[in-house]
């Protein structure tokens, strides 16, 4: 399985994703942004980071790069499209998928440890994953989703939420949220399911010495699905 | 302008000083000569007043690479892998401006060690703020936390472990220090000393500008009433930049173009120039209309004296230029060849055509003033007896759970969260354990790095106070099975011109030397900053100690939490009952005079080495040192951390119960093992000398002294966790 792992400036989260790829049997390229073709590729990741230091919103100003343009083509001919943190806030940008990022709702950085309720499985990232609940780790300022009422109802309508912040036991409550998302949303899809954006990164889940292990199950689950 | 003893004064130069400037001239300076001198000669830049004695710190050792005098200190780790690390103050910058200062204090640090060639790994940070009913504590402590992560989680770096304390003499002084770790290859380490001559001088980075002009003069001065004025000598952090300069630096640095290269730190393109200069024994020409501004019309005096962030100054191999062009095009950032190296010895800067400074190197650096100040000795003060009606009616419990919530011992929870402590994907002991933990990327070892002070003993009693924080330092980094190797310290000061606070300096130089030689844990960097006072009135003595130690299998790396239900419990080192200027003493009993606990050098080597050789034989399940609220309190924060409880034992000493659980006797760790090991584990520490008493065993959920005395750990973790939370959201 080949994959591509986009470089922006000010992206910072891109060696950690191609470790883990690399980890898990991708065969991964590092593309810098001012490229204008993408490598052929089962799979884009769009790292986390602070492309262009988030001055003007956050993943605008990326989502306009020039490597953006074949990323986009590839993800509307069916290319599976994963932004994770950053590269979640790139994707709304270009519209791949519905809504957008605001500032976390207590207007403070987050790290740390969440649990995410997988709410979809008919789909390439998440078939075949045996639990329900996963251990995830966030690490963002501005992850706080957001969408109009009738992007809502399209999305449910669709089942496009890929995962929601939930508690050990998969229970979606307002407690549970940390960034004060509509609806606990973490991740969304667009409507075929090709593209996922979520605000936690899988790629620091990939190690019992790390902050757990959940991680690898994802990406273990993920180069399976893609084969 | 015309430049005479009043201007110099102005510039914050002594009249002498001013008079020694003429006379090394043999002229009167023009005012961009006269701003650089100010710039060299202030205390921020030359350590006037501490040189002479930091020269008897030790700096050697088998492990050092680089001890002071460059960008930061390097250290070996074996297999041609070195560390570069270093700690710096932001002081006063950020009491003026808490988020910038605060956030460019983090940015100046890790550009010291990329500088040298290093990827930063960790970072890590020792704030101090005014008492927390003080009305600017909350704003200060929210706006530098803010600025902090705003700089390092921009640049990807984790910052792992840092400390946080409140006192009311940081009322008007608030202490930011900044500590970065870097990993390089031990053949490609980057110097700033110049060689050759006519290479071209290079500039790179960001644009100039008028922001940070005198920041280096404003944080060499006392405050006072007009601080708030002195706003615009704080610099703006653009951690963006700092990321594309970090990558293009790297990246350049991979070849072999480079000669010298030094970052603009504080006196900006001064500093830098003359620091690369001098030691290379050369002469720099610049051209100052080739140095990128951001600004229309900036003056020769503002281009050299600014401290706008980001820039670095290269020295670069004849022919290299368009091959560095390149990169530094890739990544968006300036770059101009703006000078060259000559063999004058002098630094020669031209502007429009005309030679607007001329000045020998020698000048600016080796006939730069030193001070010899007079300091008066502090005495060890009484011992205070405790009176047994003081504490008869105390409840252990309450105690406890009071210490546990105190603004100095309660979980800082709230500020790391707000860190990214997981880029990078190597953080295997994130904030809140004796020391912060990152694998050596690819490898199976891992680097532990803790940053510590403590300014109570400091002020009680400097010499035994210097010698704790090294001392505790090493207890860190041990408690997380590190073998220790080398230490920076940041030392903050009232001002040097008062005999008692240039007394309380010595006299911690001298206990921080005294541990560190006999430790073997010699100090590699560091930075001195003085006047850290408002009009009369000066900090608490905070020298800030980062140690740095390795672990070379990270699998056996140890953590505080107490793992398994049945294992023993035991205290290595011995309790005498100090209660002096423990927290106790000082927030229970309103008691703050005495004398700090005694520091016995040969106890603190000997349990440290010991428990390294029971750790070494995987018999520890976990370790924490004592420190701040004594051995009850050490224990309670294993049992939150692991969420189990304990019953201890009564102990068999004659000292009473209070003075066990709550003493601060120095030299301590706790220490779980598994009941089957306890022989062995006897049998080591026996052999060694080293005391030891059986603690206890551990529990499901409660912390059980007696059937009176008994808590859950719930309500402890609750105690712990809800102070600093609540007082942030109020």
């Amino acid at each position: 399985m080949k994959s591509s792992v986009i470089t922006f400036p000010g992206s910072n989260c891109d060696r950690d994703m191609d470790v883990a790829l690399k980890k898990f049997g991708f065969k991964n390229k590092m593309v810098w942004h001012a490229d204008a073709e993408l490598p052929k590729s089962d799979l884009v990741v769009l790292p986390g980071g602070f492309s262009y230091g988030d001055y003007l919103r956050c993943g605008s100003m990326a989502s306009k790069s020039k490597i953006m343009q074949s990323v986009i083509n590839f993800a509307n001919s069916g290319g599976m499209v994963m932004g994770i943190c950053n590269g979640f806030q790139i994707l709304v940008e270009t519209g791949l998928v519905p809504g957008v990022l605001l500032r976390n709702k207590y207007l403070e950085f987050i790290c740390k440890n969440v649990f995410v309720k997988i709410n979809d499985k008919k789909n390439k990232y998440f078939k075949n994953v045996d639990n329900e609940v996963l251990e995830f780790h966030i690490a963002h300022n501005e992850g706080n989703y957001f969408c109009t009422n009738d992007q809502l109802k399209e999305i449910e309508d669709n089942n496009q939420i890929a995962i929601n912040y939930c508690d050990e036991n998969g229970k979606i409550e307002d407690q549970f949220n940390p960034n004060g998302s509509l609806k606990n949303i973490a991740g969304i899809f667009n409507k075929k399911k090709n593209v996922l954006g979520m605000m936690p990164h899988p790629e620091r889940m990939i190690d019992t010495s790390l902050s757990g292990e959940d991680g690898s199950l994802f990406f273990k689950n993920l180069i399976n699905n893609l084969k | 302008m015309i430049v005479n003893e009043q201007v110099a004064v102005d510039h914050g130069l002594k009249k002498d000083e001013y008079a020694k400037i003429c006379k090394l001239l043999k002229r009167t300076p023009n005012i961009t000569e006269l701003g650089i001198f100010s710039a060299m000669w202030n205390e921020h830049c030359s350590y006037k007043s501490s040189r002479l004695h930091l020269k008897k710190l030790p700096t050697k050792g088998k492990k050092v690479i680089q001890g002071p005098g460059e960008n930061a200190g390097v250290i070996d780790i074996e297999d041609n892998d070195a560390i570069v690390f270093k700690i710096e103050s932001h002081n006063h910058p950020s009491f003026i401006e808490p988020y910038q200062g605060a956030a460019t204090g983090v940015g100046g640090i890790m550009r010291d060690v990329f500088t040298m060639g290093a990827r930063p790994i960790a970072n890590l940070n020792s704030i101090h703020f005014g008492s927390p009913q003080h009305k600017k504590t909350k704003n200060l402590l929210r706006g530098v936390v803010h600025g902090i992560g705003g700089y390092g989680n921009c640049m990807g770096v984790p910052t792992i472990a840092g400390q946080t304390s409140f006192d009311s003499s940081y009322n008007g002084n608030i202490l930011v220090n900044a500590m970065t770790l870097g990993l390089v290859k031990k053949d490609k380490i980057f110097y700033s000393k110049a060689a050759g001559l006519n290479k071209p001088v290079i500039y790179v980075g960001s644009k100039t500008g008028r922001d940070g002009i005198h920041g280096a003069s404003m944080a060499s001065a006392s405050f006072d009433e007009k601080i708030e004025e002195k706003k615009p000598t704080v610099q703006v952090g653009d951690p963006f930049t700092e990321k594309l300069l970090l990558e293009a630096c790297l990246e350049l640095m991979a070849g072999d173009s480079i000669i010298a290269i030094q970052d603009m730190g504080a006196a900006g393109l001064t500093s830098s120039s003359i620091e690369m200069a001098s030691k290379g024994n050369l002469g720099i020409e610049i051209n100052l209309n080739k140095v990128p501004c951001r600004e229309a019309k900036m003056t020769p005096y503002e281009i050299m004296l600014s401290e706008s962030q980001e820039r670095m100054l290269i020295v670069l191999e004849n022919g290299k230029e368009e091959h560095a062009k390149k990169i530094f095009d890739k990544w968006n950032l300036d770059f101009a060849v703006i000078g060259k190296t000559t063999k004058s010895k002098k630094i020669e800067l031209y502007f429009d055509e005309e030679k607007v400074a001329d000045i020998p190197v020698n000048t600016l650096v080796e006939n730069s003033p030193m001070y010899d100040r007079k300091w008066k000795k502090a005495k060890l003060p009484k011992k205070n007896k405790i009176k047994k009606e003081d504490i008869k009616h105390l409840k252990i419990i309450d105690v406890l759970k009071k210490i546990l919530a105190n603004p100095n011992v309660c979980s800082k929870e709230w500020i790391w969260q707000q860190y990214d402590h997981t880029v990078m994907g190597d953080t295997i002991q994130k904030p809140g354990g004796d020391a912060g933990v990152v694998r050596v990327h690819g490898t199976e070892k891992a680097v532990a790095a803790s940053v510590d002070s403590s300014a109570v003993y400091c002020w009680a009693h400097p010499l035994t106070g210097g010698k704790q924080v090294v001392c505790e330092s090493f207890r860190n980094l041990i408690s997380v099975g590190a073998k220790p190797i080398a230490i920076t310290n940041c030392l903050n000061f009232g001002s040097p011109e008062n005999e008692e606070n240039m007394g309380e300096f010595v006299e911690c130089v001298q206990g921080i030397g005294e541990a560190s030689e006999y430790l073997k844990f010699p100090v590699v960097s560091g930075n001195v900053s003085f006047y850290n006072q408002t009009k009369e009135e000066g900090i608490k003595p905070t020298p800030a100690i980062g140690g740095v130690g390795l672990i070379k299998d990270y699998k056996n790396m140890i953590t505080m939490d107490f793992k398994e239900v049945d294992n023993l419990v035991l205290v290595i080192g011995k309790t005498e009952g100090h209660i002096d200027q423990s927290l106790f003493a000082r927030t229970i009993l309103d008691e703050k005079n005495g004398p700090p606990p005694e520091v016995n050098l040969f106890n603190e080597k000997n349990n440290g080495e010991t428990l390294l050789k029971l750790i070494d034989n995987n018999l520890i399940k976990s370790a924490h040192d004592v420190s701040l609220g004594g051995l009850i309190t050490a224990v309670a924060k294993m049992c939150i951390k692991g969420k189990k409880g304990i019953n201890i034992n009564k102990p068999k000493y004659l000292i009473n119960e209070i003075e066990y659980l709550f003493a601060e006797d120095q030299g301590r760790y706790i220490l779980e093992i598994n009941k089957k090991d306890f022989k062995k584990v006897a049998d080591i520490l026996n052999k060694n000398a080293v005391h030891f008493d059986e603690l206890g065993t551990i529990s499901e959920n409660e912390l059980y002294i007696n059937d009176k005395t008994k808590v859950t750990i719930d309500e402890l973790s609750t105690s712990n966790k809800s102070w600093l939370t609540n007082y942030m959201s109020k």
